[in-house]
């Protein structure tokens, strides 16, 4: 979407304000991000910071792509299911014997189903919103329960292991420095921010989502756009389940379960209205580095794990009315 | 004369809804370069053949020709693609996007890759919006806009590419005199390039001024079509009603002024509106008259509870009260039917009783239960006074004309029976029959003692209903006219800023 601008004084301070008033999120993580520093000496090391990106990458590079179905008005609750499917049939695929003369090559028809799997399934629940109508709130918690059921059918409910080491490897190497996958992250999110923010389907993402009935009435076609975007966040989801995969070297049936909430809190704590219209990817990035900075501090705090949900559930709140006051217009707003 | 073969022609449209017939068999057509007005009751079947035409709707029977093709518009990107803009009678904006991406919605210039031309397009939407006049810039979020501005935004639309036929559906409801005149010279343009330009509107003066030939419809039926230089006023709402109004350039009666009211002294709110004192007494019209951004809705919302003022005193009866919400406002008797109905005034998947009845169902109960049987006959009184209508009253309001809407609001807070009664634009998008009605029912209401504020931009209504006048101009009351002594050219010096300081 353009800069609009908000302010007409262009100094430093006032344009950070600004910003920060627009992503809370992010004065939220560098006050966990000190709050961490100062309390865990373990926690302020270039290996921690590693570690946080790559376990960040999961669910990072799913609410890349929730965040554009958010915007859209829709959600997807599916991806948790998806994670699953992708990683099973990637790591079964590739062992399979057909392929065994390929050597690492074995990989590739294993990862391009599991890519293919997101995709389609993600093409299917835009496909069924688009056209009957039915919210995709139903859609998707239909195709959450239809996919985990068929990951069990599909894998007996046993885990696979990967055979081949290079893939198994690929989740803990590195390139230029930084860990493979979290990089896979980073370059995903310019990728995306630049697609929402400068392309005619970013543009249209969120006419969507703020009036859909504008943009039928503008020639916009809303029913392919949208599919589009669950393809988009499929495809991301099966995505971070071969990534996934490739850290454990090795899937279960039960991959990726809760997946959804937590992928849709961090897109949330990012600042995208769940009504659509309003989001960034941005806001989405500091939502996810939020949580897994507090899941990794904590940990290294050894805060029992119950406990870092009950303290996120809280700050989901606290933010959430945070942006509230913070965006509100001043003395000459409308009142509620 | 020959005349030139029209660009469009629609021959038999028959449209139904469930429970209505919304146009039966209804022929129209454009020529190049000419302005074609479209005229016809509230619900009169007006929007439904544009929205025919823009492929929103479908018809049922009928054909449409473009060029003397036989064209079928299956959606809206296909009237596009035949060269029909329809500029919508309600608002269809995205209110979180800017001013740029809003006229282009569904356009926007592309570079490769699918990227936006961020360039071309600020270019292109500074140059419309030079052409209008306009005081904001492409980048400005359109939801900051007033309602007027947002108005002319959609305007803009006609003009973002070569259109054949535009189509206007009561572009002027929500504008003033100043952006009239932009959008009259828009429209010329248009016709000089021939364009042809279908224009709904419920404003005489404009039609008579503008156009070049007049169709009616009635009840969903084609009446006729008219050249405009050979027929007058009540010819028209002949064939529109099926009679005669008698319309008073003024009001001549006076009600017998009670006590005072309202009393307002020195009300601001920032930069909206400053020091602004005035009275009400029980019994008198006080009519609020001035340009789009004078200040005079926001100084109205502000009596409602629905903005904190920044400063000034408001009393109520001679006693200084408070109003830090609407329900407050409610509570103290003060009712205010708002400007912009669609998005303050409605619940649109309601029916159209439980709307009306809505602000005052606490009363209404017998026992722990809604009580039905009164609902229902608060909803058919006003339905008779407005003459709304809609097929019962288990109608869901959203699926009512714009016109028949504003009615339902417009019944809503009459029915409350306030004290205080502020109408922001009380006739705005309401056709000639049920606009003298509403002026009739606001006078009868002065004389029952109701203190009524009438804000207007249209200069008809407010010398019609109004005691007094007041006028403003940026924020401030330029002046203040008792409506005997007022002339037209008084009033427009006043909200313009022209005034002389001497104070009437
Ligand atoms: N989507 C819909 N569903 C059901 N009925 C509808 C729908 N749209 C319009 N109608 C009905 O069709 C009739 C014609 O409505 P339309 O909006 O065309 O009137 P109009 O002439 O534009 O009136 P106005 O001057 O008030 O805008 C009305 O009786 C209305 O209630
Ligand atoms: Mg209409």
């Amino acid at each position: 979407m353009a800069d609009i601008t908000a302010t007409q004084d262009g100094s430093g301070a006032n344009r950070f304000l600004h910003w920060i008033i627009h992503h809370p999120i992010w004065a939220f993580v560098v006050i966990v991000f000190i709050f961490f520093s100062v309390m865990n000496e373990h926690f302020f090391a270039l290996g921690n910071f590693k570690n946080i990106l790559i376990q960040a990458s999961t669910l990072g590079l799913i609410a890349l792509g929730m965040t554009l179905v958010m915007i859209n008005g829709n959600i997807d609750l599916s991806v948790g299911a998806v994670v699953a499917l992708a990683a099973s049939l990637t790591v079964d695929i590739m062992g399979w014997p057909m392929f065994e003369g390929w050597g690492n090559w074995q990989i590739l028809p294993g990862v391009l189903a599991g890519l293919a799997a997101g995709v389609l399934l993600g093409a299917l629940n835009g496909f069924i919103v688009w056209k009957t109508g039915v919210d995709a709130f139903i859609v998707t918690l239909g195709a959450m329960l239809g996919v985990r059921g068929l990951v069990f059918v599909y894998t007996e409910e046993q885990s696979f292991f990967a055979m081949n080491f290079a893939y198994s490897d690929f989740g803990a190497s590195s390139l230029v420095g930084l860990p493979t996958l979290a990089l896979i992250f980073l370059v995903f999110t310019a990728l995306v921010h630049i697609l929402l923010s400068r392309t005619v389907h970013g543009s249209n993402t969120y006419a969507v989502g703020d009036n859909r009935e504008a943009a039928v009435n503008a020639g916009i076609r809303v029913g392919p756009h949208m599919m589009i975007n669950f393809m988009i966040v499929g495809f991301f989801a099966a995505l971070a389940g071969i990534t996934l995969s490739t850290q454990m070297g090795a899937s279960t049936p039960n991959l990726g379960t809760n997946f959804e909430l937590w992928v849709i809190t961090a897109v949330v704590l990012g600042g995208t209205k769940l009504t659509g219209g309003a989001g960034s990817i941005i806001g989405t990035f500091g939502g996810v580095l939020a949580i897994q900075i507090l899941r990794n501090g904590m940990n290294l705090m050894q805060v029992p794990a119950f406990w870092v949900l009950v303290i996120l559930g809280s700050i989901l709140i606290g933010v959430l009315f945070l942006d509230k006051q913070l965006n509100r217009k001043g003395a000459e707003e409308l009142r509620l | 004369m020959t005349e030139p073969n029209p660009t469009l022609r629609l021959k038999g449209i028959v449209k139904t809804f469930p429970g209505v017939r919304a146009l039966d068999g209804v022929d129209f057509d454009v020529r190049p370069g000419e302005v074609h007005a479209l005229m016809g009751e509230n619900g009169a079947g007006k929007s439904t053949l544009m929205k025919i035409l823009a492929g929103v709707y479908h018809p049922d029977e009928g054909q449409i020709f473009i060029d003397d093709r036989p064209v079928v518009i299956r959606s809206p990107i296909e009237a596009k693609e035949h060269g029909i803009t329809l500029i919508h009678q309600e608002l269809s904006l995205a209110e979180e996007m800017s001013v740029a991406e809003n006229i282009f919605l569904g356009e926007l210039p592309r570079k490769k890759w699918g990227f936006v031309d961020w360039k071309t397009l600020d270019e292109r939407v500074g140059t419309i919006l030079q052409k209008l006049n306009a005081d904001w810039g492409p980048r400005t979020r359109i939801g900051s806009l007033s309602i007027a501005k947002q108005q002319m935004c959609e305007i803009a639309r006609a003009l973002t590419h070569s259109a054949k036929i535009v189509v206007f559906d009561e572009p002027t409801a929500s504008l003033t005199d100043a952006e009239k005149v932009v959008l009259f010279d828009v429209i010329e343009d248009l016709k000089a390039e021939g364009v042809g330009i279908v224009y709904i509107s419920h404003r005489m003066e404009e039609i008579f001024k503008i156009t070049d030939r007049i169709s009616v419809l009635r009840d969903g039926s084609y009446r006729g079509t008219l050249n405009t230089r050979e027929t007058d006023e009540d010819e028209i709402t002949q064939m529109m009603i099926g009679r005669s109004l008698e319309l008073h350039r003024r009001n001549i009666e006076h009600a017998e002024e009670g006590e005072e009211v309202l009393s307002v002294e020195g009300l601001s709110c920032g930069r909206l509106f400053q020091d602004v004192s005035f009275t009400v007494k029980a019994g008198e019209i006080v009519g609020f008259y001035g340009l789009v951004g004078a200040g005079r809705t926001e100084m109205a919302e502000t009596l409602f509870g629905l903005r904190r003022p920044t400063a000034g005193k408001i009393r109520l009866a001679g006693e200084e009260v408070h109003i830090g919400s609407p329900s407050e406002a409610i509570e103290k008797g003060i009712s205010l039917v708002p400007e912009n109905r669609k998005e303050q005034g409605l619940v649109l998947g309601m029916n159209c009783r439980d709307n009306i009845t809505l602000p005052q169902i606490d009363d209404l109960t017998a026992g722990p239960f809604v009580a039905n049987g009164a609902e229902v006959a608060i909803y058919d009184m006003y339905r008779d006074r407005l003459q709304i209508k809609a097929p019962t009253w288990r109608t869901l309001v959203g699926s009512l004309s714009g016109g028949n809407q504003q009615k339902i609001v417009i019944g809503k807070w009459l029915s409350m029976k306030p004290r205080l009664l502020i109408v922001d634009e009380p006739t705005r998008g309401i056709d000639v029959g049920s606009k003298s009605e509403i002026h009739k029912l606001l006078r009868e209401l002065a004389h029952q003692g109701y203190a009524i504020i009438v804000v207007s931009s249209e200069m008809p209504e407010v010398l019609h209903v109004s005691d007094r006048i007041i006028a403003m101009h940026n924020g401030r009351i330029t002046r203040t006219f008792s409506a005997d002594a007022v002339t037209e050219e008084d009033l427009i010096q006043a909200i313009s800023g022209l005034t002389s300081d001497k104070a009437a």
